[in-house]
């Protein structure tokens, strides 16, 4: 179709549009892949070791040798612990108790504190997890046998599926969730209200062209781009980073041709509100991709946000877009684990679409002179 | 002039809500001519000319473009007719020849249909030098002439013209007039909304609309003549602001 045509010759003459397109996805894989990291690298954290027996001895010598952690001081006292957070200098003490050896030959099990300072909550939550972790795999080494009924602190679920410990494993999922939805709701949305600033819409509905042609038109392209920004990320973080995709390729895609259509009937529906670009980008950012980024659980884990922001972020689409390919990418899960999730994905996007499409009808009808 | 009509008005309503946008208009258009329809803004005249190119239904009366009922099936009539606005309608990020090929499929020519055709047209408006540049690159004055080459490119009986001339310069319009009546003289008819009142003196017939109502229908001359004006601009004055405002 000429039209269909027309909107990529649009695209690609258009240095601006091309760069959000294709450089921005680029870019913000490798800042969020290299950059940000939520991981840890050598946390300083200090020891406050009242058994100092082998036990003991053997857990510091652990926690030193890992890449996670420094220990950078060691306490003698109880009373140290607050003056040593305060400084500000250490995320974690790690407290053995007297009988810690005695009780592990004695009972088969022992506890072990862990404080952390919790300024930065995701830090803390780190540190905790990744201690306990080398705690488990000492006490793992002592019974023999890796998954004993030994009293393990939850380690975190990401080390579980994510051995390496490496933060761009996350980040990937919400680059590709952010990406859509700037490819999809905001770049669709802009082209419509050009064509409407412009003054060529109305020519294009004076014209024989349907109304549905003419938005299928406008955004069969971006659909396409979108899905064609799917897979450069993927294959980026395969080969910058040697991320695979444990999962379906192919649930993976339509999923995300799914959180698409959610993507262009926002846009379109932004379109039939707005008369300027300027408040086309705005409402988008505001609506879809704030919110989406900061409540999604992207970069802040929506397990540690007070629960009324875990209700707000129920009605974003990206939240629910996340919870489906996460498990998908990293944990290979198949439709069975997030059929739920599709589910209320698919019902917003329809309920989207449906309004889209009859805001669209009543504005052609309401233009009055 | 054969008098042939290709638009039929007869008692067409438009109503939003309260708000009587058309009153009662009726007015035929014929064949070949150039109608203009003035009016001030709020007029109604948009209101009317959106409902002749099938965009909008008529609350009640009867509308025929082109031999098909506007309330019935407007859609066909779209594929009769040409329309040009006020703003441009090309896409300035594409050639022109892009901006010909791309109405031509929309009005379901085939490319074969088109290049021979385009190619005769840019020979026609000696554009051929122009014809792969990119609109935005062109000056004002073509553009204008090739925007209204493009609606009349796939040969439709009418031509709906939306205040074409509005922020051009005197000679350009000139020159777009003289397009106008080439067009007109191959038959088709133009229907052309404007605010510059020497424009309108270029019309076969005019209609002049005044708060939603035909005030006044003929040919400028005898209009002129009838209201005892020297032109129609003092014409438009007198009929469009009527002295009593309060009814």
């Amino acid at each position: 179709m000429a039209f269909v045509r027309k909107e990529f010759l649009h695209i690609f003459r258009d240095v601006r549009t091309l760069i959000i397109l294709f450089g921005i996805p680029a870019a913000q894989i490798l800042i969020f892949g290299y950059a940000v990291r939520t991981d840890l690298k050598n946390a300083s954290i200090a020891v406050l070791d009242n058994a100092r027996d082998n036990v003991s001895t053997e857990l510091t010598r652990k926690l030193e040798a890992s890449e996670f952690f420094a220990v950078t001081s060691l306490l003698e006292s109880y009373d140290e612990i607050d003056a040593t957070f305060k400084e500000g200098k250490i995320k974690a003490v790690v407290i053995f108790p007297e009988d810690l050896g005695a009780r592990l030959t004695r009972e088969g099990n022992a506890a072990v504190s862990i404080i952390a300072d919790a300024t930065e909550p995701n830090t803390a939550s780190l540190v905790t997890g990744y201690t306990s972790g080398i705690l488990n795999d000492y006490s793992a080494t002592l019974t023999g046998h890796i998954t004993s009924g030994l009293p393990v602190i939850a380690p975190e679920v990401r080390m579980y599926f994510n051995p390496n410990l490496q933060s761009h494993f996350m980040f990937v999922p919400g680059i590709i969730t952010l990406i859509l939805i700037m490819v999809s709701a905001l770049m669709t949305s802009v082209a419509i209200v050009r064509e409407k600033e412009f003054g060529t819409l109305e020519v294009l509905l004076v014209s024989p062209l349907k109304p549905w042609q003419i938005i299928v038109g406008k955004v069969a392209p971006y659909f396409f781009l979108s899905l064609f920004n799917v897979i450069i990320i993927l294959l980026m973080a395969w080969f910058v980073f040697r991320l695979p995709v444990r999962g379906s390729i192919a649930l993976l895609i339509a999923e995300c041709m799914l959180y698409i259509l959610m993507g262009l009937s926002f846009g379109i529906l932004i379109s039939t509100i707005v008369d300027k670009m300027e408040n086309a980008i705005i409402i988008t950012f505001m609506v879809l991709l704030l919110p989406g980024l900061l409540l999604s659980g992207f970069i802040f884990p929506i397990e540690n946000m007070p629960k009324i922001y875990d209700y707000i972020s129920m009605i974003l689409p990206p939240r629910w877009f996340i919870e489906i390919i996460r498990p998908i990418m990293i944990k290979g899960a198949g439709i069975a684990y997030v059929w739920k999730e599709t589910l209320i994905l698919a019902g917003m996007t329809l309920f989207l679409m449906v309004l889209s499409a009859r805001k669209f009808k009543v504005r052609l009808e309401e233009k009055a002179g | 002039m054969e008098k042939e009509k290709v638009i039929e008005v007869k008692d067409l309503v438009k109503r939003f809500g309260a708000f009587m946008a058309n009153d009662r208009l009726t007015f035929d258009v014929y064949r070949g001519e150039i109608f203009g329809f003035l009016g001030a803004n709020g007029a109604g005249k948009t209101t009317a000319m959106r409902i002749l190119c099938g965009l909008s239904r008529p609350t009640s009366g009867r509308v025929t473009v082109a031999g098909i009922d506007a309330s019935r099936r407007p859609e066909e009539i779209k594929k009769r007719i040409g329309y040009m606005s006020q703003r441009f309608s090309l896409y300035e990020d594409l050639t022109v020849r892009e901006n010909i090929e791309l109405y031509g499929g929309i009005y379901g020519m085939s490319m074969k249909v088109i290049i021979p055709r385009r190619e005769a047209l840019l020979d026609r408006l000696s554009f051929t030098q122009y014809g792969d540049m990119l609109i935005h690159a062109l000056p004002l004055g073509l553009r204008q002439k090739l925007a209204f080459a493009v609606a009349v490119f796939h040969d439709p009986e009418i031509v709906f013209l939306d205040e074409p001339t509005s922020g051009v310069d005197p000679v350009t319009r000139r020159q777009f007039w003289e397009m106008i009546y080439e067009t007109a003289s191959h038959g088709i008819t133009v229907f052309v909304t404007t605010h510059y009142m020497d424009e309108a003196e270029y019309c076969d017939r005019i209609a002049i609309m005044s708060e939603g109502q035909i005030a006044a229908i003929d040919s400028p001359s005898a209009l002129r003549k009838q209201y005892g004006t020297a032109s129609v601009e003092e014409l438009f004055v007198k009929i469009a602001r009527p002295q009593k405002s309060k009814t």
